[in-house]
């Protein structure tokens, strides 16, 4: 009986207001009595020995309270950080502590803390520091990492190299062997900077006779930062509490341990006073971790007509300096590049290695991008090779809706939707026959027009507890409680921790769908290890399928409590008692009802209640789904190049996304609107670089591109409806999908625009330069 | 990225500011905008012990004609130049540029003395400044001096300023009419610096090309003139296949550099091609 109008509705964000007129509480605004500040000094050296660092002239500079190195804090530390699976149980990684002691392996790597009574104080004091480095040769990147007599960054592991693991599927030889056509391809996935509007901050104030730690973090996991913090640091988990308050984005930057949590804390604890940390943006370009960086090798088996047989896929992985807490989580590429196409076989490979730059990590997408990247460039090769559109080769290959729930090749189990239906409506919308003719005029007129399509399907709702332990090394499931006060507002906490998501509408518009309780009465609270149980916080588009059913499932407790309620005060069988709009009456006499609120009220006066029922009108839910979620969509990029400079605007970006249920559409758009920003900018724009040394090239927003408004076009929303089975709302996860599917919407297009150059793919960042050159390395002869 | 530690002064006076100036010498620096100047000093690549603030100076803000001049003072905004209506109808070249200078914020605060006395190879007003003959009148210890565009812009981020001169006013002679103008920027996202850029001004009178103006932002350590367009074009009537023959000449005698933004080839190509568009643009419908 779910299904109300408030699922479905489009209300406005409640958290905006604030956040939009600065009113927002972060990380930085918050300040208390004896707060102390503490500057983190950083490598300058990409791959060096640290000889010695020199602090007596920097403890003399004013406002000081204490310099340490990293061998003055390394005995404190009773773990290192926190690794975990993530989809590769069989890799090699070293213990990475908070800070460098006798070795430093990438530029931002911190290496001492300096802590004073200001902030410019405190890096006044740092100018003063005479760090001397012998310098190592630095490993640049994957293909230097790769080399037999590269540098090794971790003498315990031997190599660079963190994993070469297979995983595969279907016989990958008999593909080959029947194949009409074989393709070979690389793609690269170039070394992006996750960029939240905030960067990450901490307070830290840990009080000395208490044993209590309070650590405030601009952070996606409170509720792991807890238990680490706890770990590290030697201190009982209940006796650490993590706050995350407002958020200013994320992106998967703020998804693991933080040396500086760790650092803050630890500066709190040894000098018996708050101490805050906060991350500016040149500090965030180098120490807060990248995202992608990886080498594709693809080869593709396929028949004449349009049917693929097999792929082979090697994914390099650039872990960075160390391993990251879910550095290799980005290999779920290889269980999940099948799509949703029937693949015969693929056989992948995955290799991570270690370079002198700074940790890779999730970033948006975390994996389905890359998947995506390369079948979605595989359906594109093939059609070109064969010269069969790209919509057809697609639809050939599309696992039909009989075929549901289909387990693909690496054992991973599809749970519903037919992948045509978004292909046809995007196609409706885009009117692809008459772009086809506006492309071959506007050719004529040096103008190259091209468009790019990309059909994905991706894996989210982290997730299973069973599955996700087998893969991230930790169970996830779904928390929430659903409080309902004397008064009858209710206050709601949840278990994940968003951070721009706008979980305060959407989760307040499920309790109130199944409650009837205005949307103002319902407070929804969350980032607050000490307000409720362990919550499994935010990523992987898990909120709303996990936590979202956990609320749900909460509001339907309460409920079922209130309707029993409802019987014994209205003296009624609770079989005819029937609940409707925040009310419960006897079947058939909705005028003798009786309110939520004056329910409510009964269940805190124990007089009131049937005789053996407690008191209070509270539930609690831990949900554990039965698989993921698999969203898919079709989306479709229409480019244009300038014939002369390269330069490429996407004109027409027109979406058809299927995530079941939508909560809330607008909400579900915004999520959509910045994701295609993002993949546009990895498309066009984005690119960390670095030197011969080692050093970020790209260390500014001036050098690091990301797109603004100005350089996107206006994008067409549109959607298609297939409920998730594997949970109560029907809803599957929309946080990604925008990033997933447009890089590689993008490059089709360009591909498609520079067809009569003889183009078969383009780097990403795909620059005017670089588009300039492909127009003309054949002399700019046209086919 | 909290600049290291400076003393501040806020004269009232153009008078009063050189003498602050010439009292502390190398250790101080004029700040007005502060757009780049600012940054520089949070980054601590600038680490002046001694900011004198011109911001409050009066009558330094001003657009006006005068003489068979255009004359703008130094403090006057980006902001300001792109909205006057009097550059609108007389220079729309500079409006033109000034419109695509970063992003509002730093319209609102930029300064047209700033820029020039930045002398940023890539910003955007100098290669105008340069097309136009513009005139620097400075002031310094010794009293008013007037610099040529030409000789202004000396190197990167170096001008002809001495450290203890103020530039006052920028006077440019008011295009005869029919002179057009206009500023082609090539940048990758809207609010960037140019990779390239071209400022062109030019005069059709009947069937002459009878002046012909054009700068190059970007093309080498300072804006530069691209003379040999300029020398194709000028006494020629303006056709189609003049004007791409005289554009084919725009990247002689640069030196652009490589950086993360383009090649020098790529830069060498994209001034052409700019070029020839700035001067069909200018020459439409003649
Ligand atoms: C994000 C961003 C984007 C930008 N994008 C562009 C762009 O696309 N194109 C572009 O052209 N510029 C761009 N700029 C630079 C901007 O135009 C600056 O405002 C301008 O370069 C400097 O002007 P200002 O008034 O801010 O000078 P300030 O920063 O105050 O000073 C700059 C330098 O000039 C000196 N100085 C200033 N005024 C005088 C004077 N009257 N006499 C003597 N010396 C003086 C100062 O001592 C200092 O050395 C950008 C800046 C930012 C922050």
């Amino acid at each position: 009986m779910a299904v109300s109008q408030l699922i479905g509705a489009s209300i406005k964000r409640r958290e905006d207001p604030e956040l939009v007129t600065g009113s927002g509480d972060f990380v930085d605004d918050r300040s208390q009595t004896a707060l102390a500040y503490l500057y983190v000094v950083r490598s300058t050296q990409a791959h060096a020995r640290i000889d010695a660092i020199e602090t007596s002239r920097a403890k003399e500079a004013s406002g000081v309270l204490a310099i340490w190195t990293g061998k003055d804090l390394m005995s404190e530390f009773q773990s290192p950080l926190p690794v975990t699976t993530s989809f590769v149980p069989e890799k090699k990684y070293p213990n990475h502590y908070p800070i460098a002691s006798d070795r430093v392996r990438y530029v931002g790597e911190p290496v001492a803390v300096v802590v004073a009574s200001s902030k410019a104080a405190a890096e006044d004091a740092a100018e003063r520091l005479d760090i001397r480095y012998q310098p190592l040769p630095p490993v640049l990147d994957i293909e230097a990492a790769l080399k037999k007599d590269a540098p090794v960054l971790h003498d315990d592991i031997g190599s660079n190299i963190a994993y070469d693991v297979k995983r595969t599927g279907g016989d990958i030889e008999a593909a080959f062997r029947d194949a009409d056509v074989r393709i070979k391809q690389r793609i690269i996935q170039q070394r992006l900077i996750p960029v939240a509007v905030e960067g990450r901050g901490v307070v830290a104030d840990y009080k000395k006779f208490a044993k209590t730690l309070t650590v405030t973090s601009s952070t996606q996991i409170p509720h792991f930062v807890k238990i680490w913090l706890g770990v590290i640091l030697g201190i009982p988990e209940s006796n650490v509490r993590v706050i995350a308050p407002d958020v200013g984005g994320g992106f998967g930057s703020k998804i693991r341990v933080y040396p500086e949590e760790i650092l803050v804390a630890l500066a709190s604890r040894r000098l018996d006073r708050p101490v805050k940390w906060t991350e500016d943006r040149n500090e965030n370009m180098k120490a807060t971790h990248h995202g992608r960086s990886q080498i594709w090798d693809v080869e593709i088996a396929a028949k004449r007509d349009g049917r693929l047989l097999g792929v082979r896929a090697t994914q390099y992985l650039d872990l960075g300096g160390y391993c990251s807490q879910f550095g290799t989580f980005q290999a779920i590429a290889l269980l999940i590049a099948q799509g949703p196409y029937k693949l015969p076989a693929f056989d992948g490979r995955g290799v991570g290695v270690y370079t002198n730059r700074t940790p890779t990590d999730a970033y948006r997408g975390a994996g389905r991008p890359e998947a995506t990247h390369l079948i979605e460039r595989v359906m594109d090769l093939v059609a070109q090779e064969i010269g069969m559109d790209p919509v057809e080769v697609r639809r050939k290959n599309f696992i039909a809706p009989s075929e549901q729930p289909f387990t693909n090749l690496l054992g991973l189990t599809y749970d519903s939707g037919d992948y045509r239906i978004t292909l046809d409506k995007v196609l409706e919308l885009v009117d692809y026959p008459k772009f086809r003719k506006e492309q071959a005029e506007a050719r004529k007129r040096g103008k190259y027009l091209g468009i790019g399509f990309c059909t994905y399907l991706e894996i989210c709702g982290l997730g299973p507890s069973v599955a996700t332990t087998a893969a991230a090394g930790i169970g996830f499931w779904g928390m929430s409680v659903v409080n309902l006060h004397f008064t009858g507002k209710a206050t709601v906490i949840i278990g994940s921790s968003p951070h721009g998501q706008g979980h305060e509408t959407t989760f307040a518009q499920i309790v109130a769908n199944e409650l009837g309780l205005p949307l103002e009465d319902i407070d929804v609270v969350h980032g607050d290890t000490a307000i409720g149980p362990m919550g499994m916080d935010t990523y992987g588009s898990r909120s709303a399928s996990v936590d979202g059913t956990a609320v749900y499932l909460s509001s339907v407790k309460v409920r079922e409590k209130a309707r029993k309620i409802a019987a014994h005060l209205l003296e009624a069988a609770e079989a005819d008692i029937v609940y409707e709009d925040g009310k419960a009456f006897v079947k058939g006499t909705p005028s003798k009802a009786v309110t939520i609120q004056e329910i409510t009220g009964a269940a805190f006066q124990p007089h009131r209640l049937p005789p053996d029922m407690e008191g209070g009108m509270e539930a609690t839910t831990f949900f554990n789904p039965p698989n993921f979620v698999w969203p898919f969509g079709a989306h479709v990029a229409v480019v244009e190049i300038d014939g002369e400079t390269g330069a490429t605007r996407v004109v027409r970006y027109v979406a058809v996304d299927d995530c079941g249920t939508r909560i809330n559409p607008m909400v579900v758009d915004g999520q959509l609107h910045g994701g295609i920003a993002q993949g546009i900018g990895q498309a066009l724009f984005e690119e960390a670089l670095y030197d011969e040394t080692g050093q970020l090239r790209t260390g500014t927003l001036v050098d690091y591109m990301i797109p603004t408004a100005p350089d996107l076009p206006s994008f067409e929303t549109a959607a298609t409806v297939t409920p998730s089975p594997t949970n109560p709302l029907g809803v599957k996860g929309i946080g990604e999908a925008g990033t997933i599917a447009s890089s590689v919407a993008v490059i089709n297009a360009i591909v498609d625009a520079l067809s009569p150059f003889g183009v078969k793919d383009v780097d990403m960042p795909a620059t005017p330069e670089k588009i300039w050159h492909l127009m003309n390395r054949n002399g700019g002869t046209k086919r | 990225m909290i600049p290291a530690s400076f003393d501040y002064v806020v004269p009232r006076t153009l008078q009063e500011a050189v003498a602050e100036l010439v009292q502390h010498g190398q250790e101080a620096k004029v700040l007005a905008g502060g757009h780049s100047l600012i940054p520089l000093m949070k980054l601590r690549l600038s680490t002046p012990s001694f900011l004198v603030d011109i911001g409050r100076i009066e009558n330094l803000n001003y657009i006006r004609e005068d003489d068979g001049h255009i004359v703008i003072g130094a403090l006057t905004t980006h902001h300001d130049i792109e909205l006057s209506e009097l550059l609108k109808q007389k220079l729309p070249l500079l409006t033109s540029a000034a419109s695509q200078i970063g992003d509002p914020q730093v319209r609102n605060r930029g300064t047209i003395g700033g820029a020039s006395a930045h002398a940023d190879p890539n910003g955007d007003f100098p290669a105008c400044l340069l097309a136009l003959d513009a005139e620097f009148t400075v002031v310094g210890p010794k009293g008013e001096r007037s610099i040529a565009a030409k000789d202004f812009f000396v190197d990167t981020f170096t001008s002809s300023l001495e450290p203890n001169e103020i530039l006052r006013e920028i006077r440019i002679a008011t295009p005869p009419p029919g002179s057009r103008g206009t500023y082609l920027k090539f940048s990758r996202r809207s609010q960037d610096w140019a990779i390239v850029a071209v400022a062109a001004q030019v005069r059709v009178t009947g069937h002459e090309v009878t002046q012909v103006a054009v700068g190059l932002t970007g093309m080498g350590s300072r804006p530069l003139r691209a003379s040999g367009v300029e020398q194709a074009l000028r006494g020629k009537a303006g056709h189609d296949d003049e004007l791409r023959q005289a554009a084919e000449r725009a990247a002689e005698g640069t030196d652009p550099p490589q950086d993360l933004n383009g090649s020098p080839d790529y830069r060498h190509h994209l001034a052409r091609v700019l070029t020839r568009r700035a001067l069909e643009q200018v020459t439409a419908h003649h």
